[in-house]
């Protein structure tokens, strides 16, 4: 369960001491498109040494490079270890996902991990949005990012602040990750000055069930946490209704009202879905 | 001559330069030389020791880089000096 | 002979015995308000004025330096000082600057042999270090320096004003002209006590509207081509930082007063015009418009920041001693509830009714903290002088709450120390220590540490805050200092709380 996942460019000293200090869920530290092509040995030699030396107490992302580049096999070889919980993987699509399971088991098996490492495939062509139910029934897939720079490319579209032209994209993710149980990711907003621009974009997205958003600035996060966390008003409504499905039980009662409106087994699964996650995000 | 870099005079990081030679020399330029000069050279003499290196001439011009960013920046600065033969 | 913090203090200074004991136990030093009886004020040159008043060896002159790095009078009248080969000139400018350069052969030269300031930096700064001032260096607190010289211990024989608008009786003000300040609050004791005052202005006029000088303290009346450089005096704006680990720790700083209940109807605050304090007062203000909540009133040095939360109606009151950018100047000029205030009356602990001791919290920096919450501002970690307390130590001393910030490592080096290079404000007066991986309370304010027991800030013990630092710089080695003593820090009390050595080993 996340809400905000921060990336951070591998090859910079300078922002990966400091990746947990800024209360996002995940971190997701980037060998891709952060590190130009020249780099991306001393960017992995980099995260893996500081990886080595440093057990952060939020989930650790790697955004590898792709798996039609010829530098993903080095990445993973160098990364994975129990320092990490996820690979974040760019253009996904089925059959790299059954390819990436096999290698990463044998990397696990090979250095003797003693955890099993997550997938979030990047969806970010037009083919990965027609293959979203098989990518999110993926071994190991537990979220889905949207990646809205490329897909809109990919779309031939021009992004816009509205966002009407990833519209599908975000409904189609957002109830294929509700429908299988793992995280909606929404794409990164990528306008790091603006605040309202960026409150407005996350309320779109969660409106439309995403749960999570990438950030690329640590000052996006505060806003992301909030919009994407159950609200004070929502939490105590959810105690409400956990309390008196309490009592109902105590007294034998199947069914019970609450405020005039009966409380069946879908809302109190709501409700404690709700007192889950304010749980987990140390909100009560 | 072979020879291999790697890293940046970015602040927290440090470039780091290898060069054949017979023997280990290192050359040390840092901000922070008076607090950590010796750990600087101590982690350059401990991950050569490690890639078995013996004759290796290191220049490192630190800008306040941390022990896993030296050793990080030396181990990319020798890959790239044995691919570069 | 070592003073309480168990530092050194050299013979014929008196030790440091704790912020408050001589405050308390003292009364208020003052000699007479020396007037003119100078009628006929306006000289043609500096020149002038050093024959009218026989500048000569050994004198002290002083100065403020409400223009900042764009000051050229200290330079003129140095340079007249210089050619008329006049030497052991003590000086008591109340900051140094990169501007001041020139300085420094003059201290090699010995035509300047000792100086009182409560901040310097740039090339005089490190000649200092270097040991080459004859004798001591005396850093002082903007308080400090009205007491002493109130009480007539630091005696001024020619006192320099820089005016950027003046008539020819000599009533002044720093708002008008060319080279407009605003406020001159750090002149007013020179004004009031030195035995010759000099205005040096830019700007002769007729007649002034605003008087903050007035002529009856005022000795002569010199014209220049001009005073100041406008770019080095004020800068344009003043903003709020972008750094996102100083903009976490201004987040956690603003929680951390809201859990303290320091943010509540008519509370006052100051804090620094650095990046990160304006990003402070910025969290703050957000907190403030969420619970309509009005502050009685913000002191120090003012920014725009604060003129458009005065405007608002946000903040009551400005209670200005330096403007630090041009919308400060304009509003200082033009608001009735944007007041000027003397250096005495901000930070003078001897001053009934001082402003700092009215302070609800101030945010204050440091370059070094140790595990006592002793603090650091004046030199840095080898020993060079880069700053000083100017009003540090006087509002920490005031303030209800004193809340440093900053981060917890500046490259590799990291900030809590075993021990201080230089002390410049005790521990007593600090009670928090905000970073971006936690925040420390000084375990004395246990009314503090009660109202925060529930709070999901994280909260630990200074020494858990150094190990983490550790954890990620390894261990510094420890400098070795020189034993050569170039300068003292002394306290607003006129104690000595550290001496400041030669840079580098002897």
């Amino acid at each position: 369960m996340r809400r905000s996942l921060l990336f951070i460019p591998g090859n910079n000293p300078a922002m990966l001491q400091n990746a947990d200090v800024f209360e996002s869920d995940a971190v997701i530290i980037d060998l891709e498109d952060a590190v130009s092509i020249s780099e991306k040995d001393s960017a992995r030699n980099l995260v893996k040494n500081f990886l080595n030396s440093y057990r952060l107490p939020i989930e650790v992302i790697i955004r590898i490079n792709g798996m039609d580049t010829d530098f993903y096999q080095a990445d993973l070889e160098a990364i994975v270890s129990n320092n990490i919980d996820t690979i974040l993987l760019p253009k996904a699509n089925p059959r790299d996902l059954i390819k990436l399971d096999q290698i990463l088991s044998k990397i696990e098996q090979k250095n003797g991990l003693t955890k099993k490492i997550g997938v979030i495939p990047i969806i970010e062509l037009a083919s990965s949005i027609l293959d979203v139910r098989e990518i999110a029934t993926s071994p190991r897939v537990n979220g889905l990012l949207l990646g809205a720079e490329d897909l809109s490319s990919d779309l031939e579209v021009s992004r816009t602040l509205a966002g009407d032209e990833i519209f599908y994209a975000r409904s189609m993710i957002a109830i294929s990750c509700r429908a299988y149980n793992i995280d909606a990711i929404d794409t990164p907003f990528t306008d790091v000055r603006n605040e309202e621009g960026l409150l407005a974009d996350s309320q779109k997205a969660r409106g439309l069930g995403m749960n999570a958003k990438a950030c690329i600035h640590p000052n996006q996060i505060d806003i992301v946490n909030k919009i994407f966390s159950p609200s004070k008003e929502q939490i105590e409504q959810a105690l409400r209704i956990l309390k008196a499905f309490e009592n109902a039980q105590k007294e034998g009662k199947g069914v019970f009202s609450l405020d005039g409106k009966m409380v069946d087994k879908p809302i109190i699964e709501r409700a404690k879905k709700t007192i889950d996650k304010a749980k987990r995000f140390g909100l009560i | 001559m072979k020879i291999g870099t790697c890293g940046s005079v970015e602040s927290n990081d440090c470039l780091i330069t290898v060069k054949e030679s017979s023997g280990i020399t290192i050359h040390l330029e840092s901000i922070v030389k008076e607090y950590f000069g010796k750990q600087i050279i101590k982690v350059i003499e401990d991950t050569l020791k490690e890639l078995n290196i013996t004759d290796v001439e290191v220049t490192c011009i630190d800008k306040g880089a941390l022990d896993y960013t030296i050793r990080a920046r030396l181990i990319t600065a020798i890959e790239r000096m044995n691919k570069n033969a | 002979m070592k003073n309480v913090l168990n530092r050194f203090v050299p013979r014929g200074y008196i030790p440091f015995q704790g912020s408050k004991t001589i405050i308390n136990s003292s009364k208020r030093k003052l000699i007479p308000e020396v007037y003119t009886s100078n009628a006929n004020k306006l000289c043609g040159s500096l020149a002038e004025v050093f024959d009218k008043l026989n500048i000569t060896d050994g004198m002290t002159l002083s100065f403020h330096h409400h223009l900042r790095n764009g000051d050229y009078c200290l330079n003129m009248v140095m340079q007249e000082a210089s050619k008329r080969g006049i030497k052991n000139l003590t000086l008591a400018p109340s900051s140094l600057f990169p501007v001041h350069a020139p300085l420094v052969p003059l201290i090699e030269n010995q035509t300047v042999t000792k100086i009182y300031t409560n901040y310097l930096n740039g090339p005089v700064a490190k000649t200092i270090s270097e040991g080459k001032l004859k004798e001591l260096l005396v850093m002082q607190t903007h308080g400090g320096r009205a007491r002493a010289i109130e009480a007539g211990e630091l005696s001024i024989d020619v006192a320099f004003v820089a005016a950027p608008a003046a008539d020819k009786k000599g009533n002044a003000n720093g708002v008008d002209g060319p080279s407009a300040c605003g406020a001159l609050g750090y002149a007013i004791p020179d004004v009031k006590y030195a035995k010759k005052v000099v205005i040096i202005t830019d700007n002769l006029v007729e007649n002034l509207d605003y008087i903050e000088i007035d002529e009856k303290y005022v000795d002569y009346v010199v014209v220049v081509d001009k005073i100041g450089e406008q770019s080095g005096i004020v800068s344009g704006t003043t903003k709020i930082t972008r750094d996102p680990v100083a903009l976490k720790i201004a987040r956690n700083t603003a929680q951390l007063l809201n859990e303290l209940g320091l943010i509540k109807n008519g509370f006052s605050l100051q804090t620094g015009a650095g990046g990160t304090s304006l990003a402070v007062a910025s969290e703050v203000k957000k907190i403030m418009l969420e619970k309509n909540i009005t502050a009685s009133f913000a002191s120090g040095g003012i920014t725009a920041y604060f003129v458009e939360m005065l405007e608002a109606g946000l903040i009551n009151e400005l209670w200005d001693v330096q403007c630090f950018d041009l919308e400060a100047v304009r509003s200082y000029k033009v608001n009735k509830k944007h007041y000027g205030m003397s250096s005495s009356k901000y930070a003078n602990p001897y001053e009934e009714d001082v402003v700092v001791n009215k302070l609800d919290f101030v945010i204050l920096g440091a370059t070094e903290i140790d595990l006592n919450f002793n603090v650091n501002v004046t030199t840095d970690s080898k020993g060079l002088l880069i700053g000083g307390s100017g009003g540090h130590s006087d509002t920490a001393a005031g303030a209800n709450v004193t809340i440093i910030t900053t981060p917890l490592i500046k490259s590799r080096i990291p900030i809590i120390k075993k021990e201080l290079t230089t002390i410049s404000t005790p521990g007593e007066d600090v009670d928090v220590l905000v970073t971006e991986r936690g925040i420390a309370i000084n375990p004395k304010r246990t009314d503090l540490l009660d109202k925060l027991q529930n709070s999901k800030l994280n909260i630990l013990p200074i020494e858990q805050l150094l190990e983490i630092s550790y954890q990620y710089t390894g261990i510094p080695e420890p400098i070795k200092k020189s034993d050569k003593v170039i300068g003292v820090v002394e306290y607003r009390d006129g104690t000595i709380i550290d001496s400041i050595y030669k840079l580098g080993e002897d």
